[in-house]
């Protein structure tokens, strides 16, 4: 148990070192036994881990206001859009190829691009077999939970340690303004009952889960005006019924998605917003602030999709033997593993540190002010991405207490398409507004020409910290910043010249 | 009288099953109904099923022709507003 020594003697609280940033640090051995490795349950298992999904779910039940069931484009990354559908015996010939090829990925999930539960005999089936032949993937599903009652029981005969509920409302009135239509008993049903048969059925199956002993993860779209204030009560609700992590996503709406919400004008919340409430939420609830909301058929670690390495007709040519690779997955797991350790380690030294910051001041009032920092990094939990490389960065707030992860912003704004796709704005200048209330920018190396602009912006590019782990770095850097006295509080002004 | 599946139909699979007369079947460019089989649901069900549940609307069609869920009906989006943001993202 040593993370519980580094944490009476640091304070740390960080993501890296035993997740109270996630707050997972409370939940019992097994449960933590169960998503520690888990890319999409754990923050700190996302550097480390990859998962995939398999669209091998095309059917829905229901309709949601920030779904369009007709787009599928290459460039584009979000959830309910694929390239390719696959039968069963495909997707496990899929995974078997990913798993051997990419060692690192743990977790299966089918999330789509319809509903996995809406016709569940292709995602059972797929299970099924997968739990026979690679038994050392964890196997995971998300879904609506429209039809989650009743196949519940189905799920656990499939050893599948995680289910995801995508639940937006515990209010009928709030929910006819996102689903416009289920399909229930034989029926369309429209509007409000709608939405109170989709709420009971959620929170029905919400308590078999955890009733069955299944973790459960609760997704939310934080739809701007519509549930945004309505979202902490969610919070509430599903945290009483045994969901362990909560994880309020933004709402993604362009008018070229087709969607209602797109072609309405709905706005999507601001990273500002996005933020405030997860920490609203975070009171109440384990919040996951790492989702990077992939497509239904994503391949590889969060944030990346290597989907393309793996279609159709590269698989048929792969000859796969899996004891061999399971062997060989393995050992790369023990290292990870064994690197993951000395990282927190290291990282719980310099928290270590930090506090002694704290222990220096006389009064609350003199404590330097928190600063938010953007990473760039392509995992490992190390900074080691060029500034120029980055389609997403990790934000982190440094304070007198600890590091804490915030979230991950794409600067490529879901989609490459280029000129079509955008105004005229320079990528550089949206990653500069994209990080704009960041104070600093950790990468392995910058070029000088986004240095100096970022200066101008007030951002300050540091490349000192290459290869060294994330959160180690940040402190090290708010340690300087403190010690140049640039984050002293006006409040505390008065203070220092009276003592 | 049967029902039709015309272009639009995006092959989600989510009628195939809830047909009670197995009329529904895999096609390219996307599903078709055998018009043999189809009873439009008579005596089984209250609403023809693979329209009850189909999320694109105008691509099932009635024995007359009719588009089962006409454009707004099930997005709820109206029509004009659709063709104008066609319009508007086609015009960048």
């Amino acid at each position: 148990m040593d993370l519980n020594v580094v944490s009476q003697s640091g304070g740390c609280a960080s993501s890296g070192c035993g997740s109270s940033a996630d707050r997972l640090s409370h939940l019992p051995e097994a449960i933590r036994a169960k998503v520690d490795n888990h890319p999409c349950f754990s923050e700190d298992a996302h550097h480390h881990y990859a998962r995939m999904h398999v669209a091998v779910a095309p059917a829905c039940n229901i309709q949601c206001h920030y779904c369009n069931r007709k787009y599928d484009c290459s460039n584009e990354s979000r959830p309910g859009v694929v390239s390719e559908l696959l039968t069963p015996d495909r997707a496990v010939k899929k995974v078997i190829a990913v798993a051997a090829n990419i060692p690192q990925m743990t977790v299966l999930g089918i999330a789509g691009p319809g509903d996995p539960l809406a016709n569940p005999e292709r995602t059972l089936e797929t299970f099924r077999q997968l739990s026979e032949k690679a038994p050392d993937i964890r196997l995971c599903v998300s879904t609506n939970g429209l039809a989650l009652p009743e196949v519940v029981d189905e799920i656990c005969k499939h050893n599948i340690e995680h289910v995801t509920i995508t639940i937006n409302c515990v209010d009928p009135d709030v929910g006819a303004k996102i689903y416009p239509w289920i399909f229930w008993n034989n029926r369309r049903v429209k509007g409000r009952k709608a939405a109170e048969i989709l709420i009971a059925q959620q929170q029905k199956g919400l308590e078999m889960l955890v009733e069955r002993g299944v973790l459960v993860k609760v997704n939310s779209v934080l739809i701007p005006g519509v549930n945004d204030e309505h979202l902490k009560e969610v919070s509430r609700a599903v945290k009483a019924k045994g969901a362990f992590l909560h994880n309020v996503m933004p709402l993604i709406a362009e008018p070229e998605h087709g969607t209602f919400y797109g072609l309405m004008g709905q706005r999507g919340p601001s990273n500002e917003e996005l933020q405030t409430l997860q920490d609203a939420c975070a009171g109440d609830m384990a919040m996951m602030r790492h989702c990077r909301q992939c497509r239904a058929d994503a391949v590889g670690m969060l944030g990346e999709d290597r989907g393309h390495e793996f279609t159709l007709d590269k698989i048929e040519t792969m000859e796969i033997d899996y004891e061999a690779a399971m062997a060989r997955r393995a050992e790369i797991h023990a290292e990870i593993e064994a690197n993951r350790t000395a990282q927190r380690q290291q990282t719980g030294e310099a928290f270590v540190s930090l506090s002694s910051l704290k222990r220096g001041l006389k009064t609350k009032a003199a404590e330097p002010r928190p600063v938010l920092m953007a990473v760039a990094t392509t995992g490992g939990g190390v900074i080691n991405q060029h500034f120029g490389h980055a389609r997403e960065f990790l934000v982190y707030e440094a304070s007198v207490n600890d590091v804490r992860f915030v979230g991950a912003r794409k600067v490529d704004l879901y989609c490459s398409g280029g000129d079509t796709c955008g105004d005229a704005e320079t990528t550089l200048q949206k990653i500069i507004r994209t990080l704009k209330d960041c104070e600093a920018v950790l990468c392995s190396k910058i070029g000088y020409e986004p240095w100096s602009q970022l200066e101008e912006a007030g951002i300050t590019p540091n490349g000192e910290h290459a290869m060294e782990p994330i959160e180690e770095a940040i402190a090290a850097v708010y340690q300087e910043m403190v010690a140049s006295g640039q984050l002293e509080q006006a409040g505390a002004e008065p203070q220092r010249l009276t003592a | 009288m049967a029902f039709k599946i015309v272009e639009g139909c995006v092959n989600c699979w989510a009628c195939e099953p809830l047909c009670p007369s197995q009329a529904i079947f895999e096609a390219k460019p996307h599903f078709m109904i055998d018009a043999k089989k189809c009873t439009e649901c008579e005596g089984e069900y209250a609403d023809a099923q693979c329209a009850s549940i189909c999320p694109i609307e105008g691509v099932i069609l009635d024995g007359l022709g009719v588009p089962v869920n006409p454009p707004g009906s099930l997005t709820g989006i109206p029509p004009e507003r659709l063709a104008a943001a066609r319009a508007e993202i086609q015009a960048r």
